[in-house]
């Protein structure tokens, strides 16, 4: 079951936008319809999204995607093809089954906030509650949380405009958020906010998504933040959806020029991960096993270094080639273990550009684990600095000009 | 030989229509001039019952409720000048059509305004009608006025709401049409309905450019003012008609002030009504601050506790 299910959407505006779909199917270009006064917007458009996903569609300006989004809520009609939200089609609900979706499923984030500035902060949270008919004391309760999840409790009482960017846009996500639904639709929405508060707002949606488990469509321009925040992306040109794919299944395996062109520029340490480049780990120990197994393994393969792991493959520290040979010597029964924090662990999906730091602290290689803290494999410091510049079919003409300028 | 272009005879046919209403639909005519005789005969009433200078204090409060004190001041200086020039009576009678006038109007064209705000062929065609009530020379609504409503305040009242009613219709269509798009998507994006989204969005959204409509419909109604003096509306410009024919220099300008400072009152009046926010210093503004401070005292408070 997908959360949203969008079947070959086209969405032509002019005067016979049908017959413009028609032409389209039959092989005739955006710039063939222009022509005749018709903007192909979105043509054969096909995607799903999974319930409590972060799918992300992004594309320049004209690229279609505003309108894709539009037709997901019926807010703009669609020229042909077909919506599902949870398995049931938008088409033929008529403008009180389509509030009755709005009301009860799909909310919305804007991208200059659309909040009404008569109203207080609280009021403005506290809109879809009022639209859905919920008495004051509901409806002040369940805004108030959501402002509290937002980071906005105590502000309740103020007007929008006394409220920075960020801050608003916090509201407009509250609004969403309080509204109870399980999509959220988001339409570039962080595009109007300084990068430093982009940034905050990224992780805070991250983390709310993580615990509210809401599936969310999100729209926008910026590779950096689609990469960020998508489980999943949709590139879209030109009214067309060129590639779906993961962030990493992008960058290393783009589907067209375009898309490859697109990404040559991408800072690659935001976006692979820990568990993208992790090495499997071929030096473990038992935690039972005593220092002279541990010596034996390290005659064999000559590393500096073991990773001790425990029962379900949980990292349990670190032993050093020198500390297992006095331990040898001393006749000790018990591995030498290093101290806790020589061991840097750090979580699979945790970006590149945020494992300099673990590594410039510490001379071990980090050790990268999954959900469940199992360990995943390691990287080694050399690992980490070779994936950190592009792969070599990337280094084109056009980026050695861009490093000369 | 032929005459080119003919004769086209609008005249006649405007004629023939206005006496077919006046013959056909006497009744309806009557029944508005009957009930806009008394309504404007309560509402002068109302405003000369008590005595001037309690009058004159109401005004000075409105003033300071929705202005500011100075507003308040110039009130009673001005108010007193047209007490001891002798046109009290004559000004409230004028107020009494202003307000009238101004209200019918409101009440005709606020909707109509909306209607042409949602619609585009209504607007299409709303929009050359306005022009012809606004560059029409208003004395020509005299004509069919008395015909219809023969003399006193109600032709005046007619020929004042025609002339008058446009800025309000173009405005409130402005308005409406001049907000925020994202706001209005964001009514719909959460389910609200076509209603919800006017009285809680548009509406609220467009009050300062519909009041700044209002405004101008008072302004015009006052200059209306005169022209309902020809056909025997009391008031002062009935005093400047009079002072016209005796070439009466000091009766004219004495009944001009006077419509001088009423406008002023009305103008400054009715733009503080649109824009509020401007004017946090009257005392409806202090009084919006300091509920606004206890509100978010309480959620702050809210908000420690929690």
């Amino acid at each position: 079951m997908s959360a949203i299910k969008a079947a070959h959407l086209y969405k032509v505006f002019g005067k016979r936008p049908e017959s413009g779909v028609r032409r389209l199917r039959d092989g005739a270009t955006r710039a063939d319809l222009q022509q005749q006064g018709m903007t192909a917007a979105v043509i054969d458009a096909t995607f799903e999204v999974d319930p409590g996903e972060i799918f992300v569609v992004m594309g320049l300006s004209g690229s279609g995607k505003s309108t894709l989004i539009r037709m997901v809520n019926g807010l703009l009609p669609l020229t042909d093809g077909e919506i599902y939200i949870h398995d049931k089609p938008l088409s033929g609900l008529g403008k009180a089954g389509l509030r009755q979706v709005r009301r009860d499923n799909v909310s919305m984030v804007f991208q200059h906030f659309a909040l009404l500035p008569h109203r207080t902060v609280g009021e403005n949270a506290a809109y879809a509650l009022k639209i859905k008919g919920l008495n004051r004391a509901d409806r002040e309760k369940k805004a108030g949380e959501a402002l509290e999840m937002v980071g906005l409790g105590g502000w309740g009482g103020y007007k929008p405009s006394e409220l920075s960017g960020g801050m608003q846009q916090r509201v407009g996500l509250a609004r969403a958020l309080a509204a109870g639904t399980d999509i959220m639709l988001m339409d570039e929405a962080f595009s109007a906010l300084d990068p430093l508060i982009r940034r905050g707002m990224q992780d805070q949606l991250i983390e709310l998504q993580q615990k509210l488990e809401k599936t969310v469509l999100f729209i926008t321009h910026d590779l950096n933040e689609a990469m960020r925040l998508g489980d999943r992306i949709a590139m879209m040109r030109d009214g067309r959806i060129e590639q779906i794919g993961t962030a990493e299944e992008i960058l290393n395996d783009p589907a067209s020029n375009y898309v490859s062109r697109f990404v040559a520029d991408v800072d690659r340490t935001r976006v692979l991960t820990a568990g993208s480049i992790a090495e499997p780990p071929y030096e473990v120990l038992g935690s039972e096993q005593g220092p002279l197994m541990a010596q034996k393994i390290l005659r064999e393969h000559q590393p500096s270094w073991l990773l001790v792991v425990g029962r379900g493959r949980k990292p349990v520290g670190m032993v050093w080639e020198d500390d297992v040979a006095r331990a040898v010597r001393e006749g000790r029964k018990d591995l030498p273990f290093s101290k806790v924090h020589e061991m840097p662990v750090v979580h699979r999906d945790t970006p590149i550009n945020e494992l300099f730091e673990h590594s410039a602290k510490h001379l071990a290689p980090l050790v990268v684990t999954d959900d469940d803290g199992r360990v995943e494999g390691v990287i080694p410091r050399v690992t980490l600095l070779t994936a950190a510049t592009p792969v070599v079919e990337q280094e084109t003409d056009e980026d050695l000009e861009g490093a000369h300028a | 030989m032929i005459d080119f272009p003919p004769r086209i005879p609008v005249g006649s046919w405007v004629a023939e229509i206005i006496d077919w209403i006046n013959t056909n639909l006497g009744f309806v005519l009557d029944f508005i001039k009957d009930t806009g005789t008394s309504i404007n005969d309560a509402v002068t009433s109302l405003l000369l019952a008590p005595p001037p200078l309690l009058m004159i204090a109401l005004f000075a409060a409105l003033a300071w409720l929705v202005r500011s004190w100075q507003l308040a001041v110039g009130v009673i200086v001005s108010f007193l000048l047209i007490m001891s020039m002798g046109q009290w009576t004559q000004s409230m009678q004028t107020l009494a059509l202003v307000l009238i006038a101004t209200l019918t109007a409101v009440v005709i064209s606020v909707p109509l305004g909306i209607w042409a705000a949602r619609s585009s062929t209504v607007s299409a065609v709303v929009k050359p009608v306005l022009d012809l009530m606004q560059t029409m020379p208003a004395m020509v609504y005299l004509i069919p006025a008395i015909t219809f409503f023969s003399i006193g305040a109600v032709p005046g009242l007619f020929s004042t709401i025609i002339f008058a009613m446009p800025p309000a219709v173009r405005l409130t269509e402005l308005g409406i049409r001049g907000v925020d798009r994202e706001t209005v998507e964001a009514g719909h994006s959460f389910g609200a309905t076509d209603w919800m989204i006017l009285r809680g969005t548009q509406l609220p959204l467009a009050i300062p450019t519909i009041m700044a409509g209002i405004n101008q419909v008072i302004m015009l109604a006052l200059s209306m003012a005169v022209i309902a003096g020809m056909v025997g509306s009391d008031g002062l410009g009935k005093e400047v008609v009079g002072a016209l024919a005796t070439i009466n220099i000091a009766r004219g300008a004495e009944a001009g002030l006077s419509i001088v400072f009423l406008a002023i009152f009305l103008d400054r009046f009715t733009a503080a009504l649109g824009t509020p926010d401007k004017f946090r210093s009257s005392l409806l503004g202090r009084w919006k601050s300091a509920r606004e401070k206890k509100a978010r005292d309480n959620q702050e408070g809210v908000a420690t506790a929690a």
